[in-house]
């Protein structure tokens, strides 16, 4: 598996993933650069996510949505908070209207990707933090992405290809 | 306590990055303890330990409450077990994720 290390800080309601990828740093980057790839990896198998917009520049805000299998949308945005090629991005991450308006009373996490070389390819370590366990809580009841178990299967599908 | 609430229970205890608090915290999910006799317990000061207290109070780990002029503390095992398995539920979205950018990424060669 490309996880090579999960740690959940209850204290601070942060988890960090880290994986390694065996592509080089360049490559993981172009894909966070572009739509079209990050839409494919984002949103889970059954809901699929759609970007709008995406420029990955800081002060740049990016619009997604995802379809649910009974063709209902839920709506993101990232707001692009600081950019360093190919190396590391931070943003916020929300909940947007259907219109793909940022929905203020759904709460916001702060996110830190960064990608570093290694031997084999590249180290990427995701950090997500939310505000409050209430937050925490919220983003979940709306389903992060409906889709945790759908992603497990997911993972599932893959192992037995592999 | 059962075998996985205990598993989730270390996981916590690992989470949490700071040894005075992890066990101010084994002490109060055991039973209510005055934060008096709580900073009897350490060589720092009862101001220090009290911060301790209102850290795991705001984590939501802690609740207090006042008997006379005494705050006893006790935890709120519930609590941290929804916060520890609400990150679990993260991790699993994660996992997908990673897997997915995998699959991208290795589809190519």
């Amino acid at each position: 598996m490309p996880v090579t290390d999960i740690t959940k800080d209850v204290d601070a309601r942060t988890l960090t993933i880290t994986a390694d990828f065996a592509a080089p740093v360049e490559r993981v980057w172009a894909l966070y650069e572009d739509p079209r790839q990050l839409e494919q990896v984002w949103g889970p198998p059954d809901y699929p996510a759609t970007f709008v917009d995406h420029e990955l520049r800081p002060g740049t805000r990016s619009t997604y949505y995802m379809t649910g299998p009974e063709g209902e949308k839920f709506a993101g945005f990232w707001d692009i908070t600081g950019v360093e090629a190919p190396h590391r991005f931070t943003f916020e991450d929300g909940f947007a209207h259907e219109d793909l308006t940022p929905n203020t009373d759904l709460p916001v996490s702060s996110n830190d990707f960064t990608f570093e070389r290694t031997d084999g390819g590249t180290r990427a370590v995701f950090t997500s933090t939310y505000a409050s366990a209430e937050a925490l809580q919220q983003v979940l009841d709306m389903g992060v992405e409906e889709g945790s178990r759908a992603a497990i299967d997911q993972i599932d599908a893959f192992l037995a290809a592999a | 306590m059962s075998e996985p609430d205990e598993d989730r229970t270390d996981a916590l205890f690992h989470a949490l990055s700071d040894r005075t608090r992890r066990d101010i915290l084994r002490r109060v999910l055991a039973g209510e303890h005055s934060v008096t006799a709580l900073a009897a317990s350490y060589d720092m000061s009862f101001a220090a330990v009290q911060k301790h207290v209102a850290v795991l109070e705001r984590a939501g780990l802690l609740t207090k409450r006042r008997s006379g002029r005494e705050q006893l503390a006790s935890g709120d095992v519930e609590a941290v077990r929804s916060v520890a398995s609400m990150l679990d539920e993260l991790e699993g979205i994660w996992r997908g994720r990673v897997a997915r950018i995998d699959h991208l990424l290795t589809e190519e060669n």
